[in-house]
């Protein structure tokens, strides 16, 4: 790393829909004596919404980790545009992969629009950096957070942090979006405007990996959906293929039952419920 | 399947590296609706505006009181003598001199040395101060209130007591800064837990360093002869009484470079306030900023430290002042408190010479009686904004 600091960074090129921009061989990872990740393969394609579930504690997170190199991998590896995480400088990092954490706190009271700009950092000094204002404004758009910019991040509520912390991640323009339950403080409006934006990233040619524990957002979504258990992949396919009763009764230890969507024709769960409708009538 | 995707390889010739800009949509560009205003011009050029006029107002301050600690003391000089006295030394013959016998002198051998370093050492503290609380993530970071300027005290006693002269005029700062870095990196060490300072983690660290240097300080003054004991009691209560000019020679190239290169941090620090992972996540090379930083800290502390003693609290008010004018982007901050940082520390001194007659005020006394209430504010505040000490 230190000889090629004064290397002008390896832009990111194009991918073609459906080539394989991240994959994940063999990974697993250990806390302690605890096995997190126990022998994961995925595969993470360009052109795609990927939706990672599965209950708590199964290691959603910790893929997520291992992926951006945060936590170490006791065996197998992980590869971002053919070579090894450690092949990349930071910046060449942050161009090809954005990561939206759970976490979305901020140590001083930047504006909500300082903040969207800094998604823009790997790109500066760069030609790419010519389009920051259009890039800014669009990411701010799609958020809804428009309204925001001039407040301080620190004076909003959970739910529009989040979407203005999705906002810096959009305007960092990288070929793969990992993003870490970004619904979770939202409503379901905005939820749905996530999971939308979502898909149109994956439309321009980009790579989304969304961890939601709404199964119904992950049935609407998705291109594929990949449910963890315990560390492992139980499940990886079209949403109708892993969204079934059966699995997820399963994997989540709850009887569930499976309703279409009329609309869509998109998989909805329902909880079985049948000890609160006893008391009810 | 590498060559596909028009990605060199790892180590190849730089020159084959040029940027392969794809034809058509960018990877990860939305299309943007007709409707997508663009960010508010008005409010930029407003936030733009409200820096340029405090860089403005900050630096006429600092002029001003610089005049004004020309003038006082206990010969008055008037203003128009200090600029001639100015003037002169630099060749122009515009204003008149001094009219007193021992004007010149009380000017160049006196007041003069001791405003250059009282600049210095002021803009050393603020920046240092706004540094460490970049890094730590904490606005209740300060080189004083978590003991590197104690611990930068620690290495320069020590070679005041032993009379070390192995590296010339600069042994002292050497020694202020190793203890420096040392200090620095022990409390940055201590008070982290999982990425995060808790503001309780930094105040005990603050408190345990610096009962630790106090304790090896009083060793130094227990052992130290009459002569150099005196020296260093002076110090830990901070004096800027006495600057001499070969101390501004040591001291101003050593701030002066600091300040320099640590305003190329600003960026970093930015992304840095979103949190280690998340700037990593935005290609900052957060372990080598880290050090970078605390080694600037360490600089900019010992070389305030070396001769001034300990002043605490001024790398606090300074930067938290400015953040609450201008916010908290490190590119504006950074050279704001440099500035401010010199102004009031400029002021500290006008009063630390003035506010008794015929007695020279430690200035780290002044600057500690107004900045300990201050700080003890700003700790209700964090803890009511946060809902308990966190």
């Amino acid at each position: 790393m230190a000889v090629s600091v004064h290397r002008a960074p390896r832009r990111p090129g194009r991918h073609e829909p459906g080539a394989t921009v991240l994959s994940i061989r063999d990974v697993s990872v250990e806390f302690g004596e605890k096995r997190v990740l126990d022998a994961v393969d995925l595969d993470i394609r360009a052109g795609e919404v990927l939706a990672l579930v599965g209950p708590n504690g199964a290691g959603k997170s910790t893929l997520i980790n291992v992926i951006t190199s945060d936590v170490d991998a006791v065996s197998g590896s992980v590869t971002l545009d053919g070579f090894p995480n450690h092949a990349w400088t930071y910046k060449e990092l942050a161009m090809r992969r954005a990561v939206l954490l759970q976490q979305v706190d901020i140590a001083f009271p930047f504006t909500v629009e300082e903040v969207v700009d800094m998604g823009r950092a790997p790109w500066r000094g760069s030609p790419q950096a010519r389009a920051d204002e259009t890039i800014i404004g669009g990411a701010l758009h799609r958020t809804e957070t428009e309204q925001f910019v001039e407040r301080k991040y620190t004076s909003l509520s959970g739910g529009e942090r989040a979407r203005v912390a999705l906002a810096r991640v959009l305007a960092q323009t990288s070929s793969i979006m990992l993003l870490d339950e970004p619904t979770a403080p939202m409503d379901i409006r905005h939820q749905e405007l996530v999971l939308g934006v979502a898909r149109e990233y994956a439309a321009t040619g980009c790579a989304v990996v969304i961890i939601v524990h709404n199964l119904d957002l992950a049935g609407a979504y998705a291109d594929r959906v990949a449910m963890l258990s315990a560390g492992r992949i139980v499940a990886d396919g079209p949403p109708a293929e892993v969204l079934t009763a059966d699995l997820i009764s399963r994997v989540y230890d709850y009887p569930v039952r499976i309703l279409t969507d009329p609309d869509t024709g998109a998989p909805i769960v329902v909880p079985v419920r049948t000890h609160r409708g006893k008391t009810a009538s | 399947m590498t060559a596909t995707h028009g990605i060199t390889a790892p180590g190849a010739d730089p020159a084959n590296t040029a940027p392969r800009r794809p034809r058509g949509r960018m990877p990860g560009r939305l299309d943007l609706s007709p409707a997508a205003p663009e960010p508010d011009e008005a409010g930029r050029r407003a936030g733009k505006g409200k820096i340029g006029l405090l860089m403005t107002v900050l630096t006429v301050g600092l002029l001003v009181a610089c005049l004004v600690s020309g003038m006082i003391g206990q010969l008055f000089i008037p203003p128009a003598q200090v600029l001639g006295a100015l003037l002169h030394s630099v060749g122009l013959d515009w204003l008149s001199a001094p009219e007193h016998e021992f004007g010149t002198a009380a000017l160049y051998e006196v007041r003069f040395p001791r405003i250059v370093l009282t600049v210095l050492v002021g803009a050393a503290l603020a920046i240092a101060g706004a540094i460490m609380q970049g890094i730590f993530g904490n606005p209740l970071a300060e080189p004083g209130t978590v003991g590197v300027s104690s611990g930068a005290a620690v290495g320069a006693s020590f070679a005041i007591l032993y009379g070390f002269t192995f590296l010339g005029a600069y042994t002292i700062p050497a020694f202020a800064f190793v203890s420096g870095l040392i200090t620095t990196f022990l409390v940055y060490g201590l008070s982290r837990s999982q990425g995060r300072t808790e503001v309780v983690t930094l105040v005990l660290t603050g408190v345990a360093v610096n009962a630790v240097c106090g304790a090896l300080i009083a060793f130094i003054v227990f052992r130290a002869p009459t002569q150099a004991r005196e020296q260093i009691v002076f110090w830990q209560m901070g004096s800027l009484n006495g600057s001499r000019w070969d101390q501004v020679m040591i001291v101003a190239p050593l701030i002066v470079g600091g300040i320099l290169l640590s305003l190329m941090l600003a960026r970093n620090l930015d992304l840095l306030s979103l949190g280690e992972k998340a700037a990593r996540h935005l290609g900052v090379h957060v372990e080598r900023l880290r050090f970078l930083a605390m080694a600037y800290v360490a600089l900019l502390v010992s070389a305030a430290v070396a001769f001034a003693g300990i002043i605490a609290f001024v790398g606090l008010v300074v930067p938290h002042l400015i953040r609450m004018l201008i916010g908290p982007g490190h590119r504006a901050l950074l050279p704001a408190s440099v500035i401010g940082g010199a102004l009031l520390l400029t002021l500290a001194d006008l009063g630390a010479r003035t506010l008794v007659e015929f007695a020279d005020l430690p200035i780290g006394m002044l600057t500690s009686m107004v900045g300990g209430p201050f700080f003890f504010y700003l700790l209700r505040r964090s803890r009511r904004s946060a809902g308990g000490w966190a």
